[in-house]
């Protein structure tokens, strides 16, 4: 807030990330990241124990409950560098996570828990994995008094490797947000397979699980709101990811350009492999102003913070694309190849465009605060 | 939605309220005649008095060349261009008719000229005294610039010029032209040389003006050709065969990518409207617009690209914003190199679109009383592509931002 001109980004902000981009360069270079995901099959777990040994975790929690209370865009800051380096972990679940505590009525104790180095991941989304709702799980109260949750929540990010879920369930008293436990007995995390290396995925099937009191970090009732207003905070740090994802691809691309040689000169001389190259550039750029102009509105309490952050992840989601498609396209043969590094963030970013709401979604969203409801009636 | 206001220095807050009060009080009626689009189109004498009559008053009240030393007619501040250019926006002041002395010529002479040539040149440069004109392009050096032909031969302390210039916008009113001559035909680059020249808006002699019409049906564009026209060696600006950095200098800045903030009223390049945003504009569009018997704001693809091209246009002013923030860019000139790229190539978007929302009505020619909106967007979409061609086409922005950015071989 104190340095607008630099859409709020300041020292502390500047420091982070880059620390980040060194931590990055020395634990998660593209050719280890490559080896570990794409040919051992896995991730590198020493690499993100000492990225917890940073502090990281504890960015997004405030003060008062222990963290370092890094503004949004100061989390921007550290998000893109782990978006450049494909970084596996679940550090994006658990600032999301914190986001929806920040926003909830009753989650400080799950908040200093988080700043003492512990992992959450949401299970918020609906059947579409947009943020919109319906809840999939239910809570009832049995016959002892006791909070017990059943059903499917899906789409649920790095379930593989956080302790800890916030899960969005319906109940006679509406919707809430409840903490459970990775080990709680009942709950049970169905792996999906899908082509991201980065990440993990899972449904958690809920079947009486129970939650303590202290565990309903939203009273059944506030769940919506507190979706709604951690909603613009987590499209803004996936956005994060996408754009430094982004940024690799294009680096990564304009390299090959400068380097690989055909008919006699180095392709970027060719229009048709220069000026695609400049289009990535020009959307990456779009994504980035918009990005740091919504996580500064975020932190400054803008009353449009919901189009603005949804503008940011629309922005995000085209430069993605494109930059992933031209990654691939412009490498020629050797970029459609295993062995070849861009397919992994290829994937992350097509990972990262559909999470949350895709960039089609997004402007439909912002249509109906631009441009009003279709029908012209208000929903 | 607000963007923030950038922190400001002592000296600019200072500045902004005085822009502020004096604009409150001066800035002219709309004339009773219609204004042209741009400086560039600017067709009759009365246009040109009235908007000339507004630049000097406003280079009297310090808000024009406020950045330039004061010793050659400026107002000696610092920072204060862009905040008096935000100013003049915001109160939707007419524009400064002197658009190529501002934004070419005084960059050009600053850098490159003599104590002299500042001191008799700028001042009068600034107050919109004296017009001026551009004498780059030629029918064989377009996009390829350095193969301008227009030769300068030396005799003595005068050079004798023979050649043709085109796309000259503003000649018939120019009282001077930068004019970029060839002075050597061995040496490609090194062969250029650049002069500051009187041309006594091309009265003058052995210089002839011709009116070019474009594809607007508008004039204010015309091919100058000239026939041993006699040139003053105190015209040259930099070294002979120096040429070719002063035009640089003059485009980058013409290009919006300058040390020197252009001093600028009114809307952006190309803007057919006085909306804060052309976006805005799309969304009242399709308010009043019909499709197949509804209003066209329930069409969700027109939705979707109007809200797309608001979102452009919106990371277009904030990229102009993040380009002064040394901490959020990588390479200095990787945004200023996009800015007159996407400038243009937005409002080409927004007026196509906006062409396709009001649909059989954008048939009309603004001449027509029935024309939705004046007819101002099938007319602003014609006149855009004269600034995706102008200064460099897009295709020559993206050779350079590929070249100076991300640093792939040079296209020749």
């Amino acid at each position: 807030m104190s340095d607008e001109m630099g859409f709020g980004f300041g020292e502390d902000a500047q420091i982070v990330k880059r620390t980040a981009r060194r931590f990055f360069a020395e634990q998660c270079p593209p050719d280890r990241l490559h080896r570990r995901v794409a040919v051992e099959g896995g991730w590198d777990e020493a690499a993100w124990r000492q990225a917890v040994e940073l502090g990281w975790l504890a960015a997004g929690v405030p003060d008062a409950a222990g963290g370092f209370g890094m503004g949004v865009a100061a989390c921007v800051g550290l998000m893109e560098e782990v978006g450049r380096a494909a970084f596996p972990g679940p550090l994006g679940p658990t600032l999301w996570s914190t986001a929806l505590l920040t926003a909830g009525d009753a989650g400080g104790a799950w908040l200093r828990w988080i700043a003492d180095g512990h992992t959450m991941s949401p299970a918020v989304v609906d059947r579409d994995g947009a943020l919109d709702g319906p809840a999939t799980v239910w809570a009832r109260v049995d016959e002892s008094g006791a909070v017990r949750l059943d059903g499917t929540a899906g789409w649920v990010q790095d379930a593989g490797k956080v302790e800890a879920f916030v899960v969005r369930a319906a109940g006679p008293a509406g919707e809430g947000l409840y903490v459970v436990e990775a080990d709680a007995p009942g709950l049970e995390r169905v792996g999906d397979t899908i082509w991201d290396l980065t990440r993990d995925q899972a449904r958690l099937e809920l079947r009486g699980v129970e939650v303590t009191p202290d565990a309903i970090v939203a009273a059944p009732g506030r769940a919506a709101a507190a979706v709604r207003a951690a909603e613009p905070t987590m499209l803004v740090l996936l956005a994060a990811d996408m754009v430094g994802a982004a940024e690799w691809q294009l680096q990564t691309t304009a390299e090959y350009a400068r380097t690989r040689t055909q008919f006699g000169r180095p392709i970027g001389f060719f229009q048709a492999v220069k000026h695609p190259l400049v289009d990535v550039m020009v959307l990456v750029d779009e994504a980035r102003s918009l990005l740091y102009d919504a996580a500064a509105a975020i932190d400054r309490g803008a009353a449009d913070v919901e189009v603005v952050a949804r503008m940011a992840k629309a922005a995000a989601g085209e430069a993605a694309t494109y930059a992933s498609s031209r990654s691939v396209q412009l490498h020629g043969g050797i970029g459609f190849t295993w062995e070849c590094f861009v397919h992994v963030w290829f994937k992350r970013q097509a990972h990262s465009a559909v999470l949350f709401g895709d960039a089609a979604r997004q402007r439909a969203r912002i249509a109906e605060a631009l441009v009003g409801p279709i029908g012209g009636v208000a929903a | 939605m607000q963007t923030a206001d950038a922190v400001e220095s002592p000296e600019q807050s200072a500045f902004r309220a005085h822009c502020r009060g004096w604009l409150a009080e001066h800035v002219p009626p709309r004339p009773r005649f219609r204004l042209p689009q741009s400086p560039i189109e600017i067709e009759t004498a009365e246009q040109l008095d009235y908007l000339r009559t507004w630049q000097r008053a406003a280079y009297g009240a310090g808000l024009v060349g406020c950045d330039y030393p004061s010793a050659f007619g400026g107002g000696g501040l610092s920072g204060c261009q862009r905040v008096a250019n935000e100013e003049m926006a915001a109160v939707g002041a007419p524009f400064l008719p002197n658009i190529v002395g501002l934004g070419m010529a005084g960059p050009a002479i600053l850098v490159h000229g003599t104590e002299a040539q500042k001191k008799a040149l700028l001042p009068g440069l600034l107050a919109g005294d004296e017009i001026w004109c551009q004498g780059f392009s030629e029918p064989e050096a377009g996009s390829d610039l350095a193969n301008v032909q227009t030769f300068a031969r030396r005799d003595g302390e005068r050079w004798v010029v023979n050649g043709h210039k085109v796309w000259t916008s503003l000649a018939r009113f120019a009282s001077h032209m930068i004019l970029l001559c060839r002075t050597d035909r061995e040496s490609r680059y090194g062969g250029l040389s650049y002069f500051a020249v009187p041309i006594a808006g091309g009265g003058a002699e052995g210089i002839t003006v011709r009116p070019l019409v474009k594809m607007t049906g508008e004039g204010g564009f015309n091919e100058v050709l000239f026939d041993d026209f006699v040139v003053d060696d105190g015209c040259r600006l930099d070294a002979v065969g120096r040429g070719w950095a002063v035009a640089m200098t003059t485009l980058v800045h013409e290009r919006g990518a300058g040390a020197l903030v252009t001093p600028k009223a009114g809307a952006e390049m190309g803007a057919p409207t006085t909306e804060a945003s052309l976006g805005e504009a799309l969304v009242g569009l399709l308010h009043t617009s019909r499709r197949g018997g509804r209003p066209a704001a329930d069409d969700p693809v027109l939705r979707d690209r109007v809200v797309s091209l608001v979102m452009r246009e919106r990371a277009l002013a904030l990229s102009r914003r993040r380009a002064g923030v040394a901490a959020l860019v990588d390479h200095p000139q990787r945004l200023p190199l996009q800015f007159k790229l996407l400038q243009s190539e937005i409002v080409q978007a927004i007026a196509q679109l906006a062409c396709e929302i009001e649909g059989q009505g954008s048939v009309l020619h603004h001449a027509d009383p029935h024309a939705p909106a004046g007819g101002r967007w099938p007319m602003a979409y014609l006149n855009s592509f004269g600034f995706t061609i102008a200064a460099g086409s897009s295709e020559i922005q993206r050779n350079i931002l590929g070249e100076r950015v991300l640093g792939l071989a040079k296209t020749r």
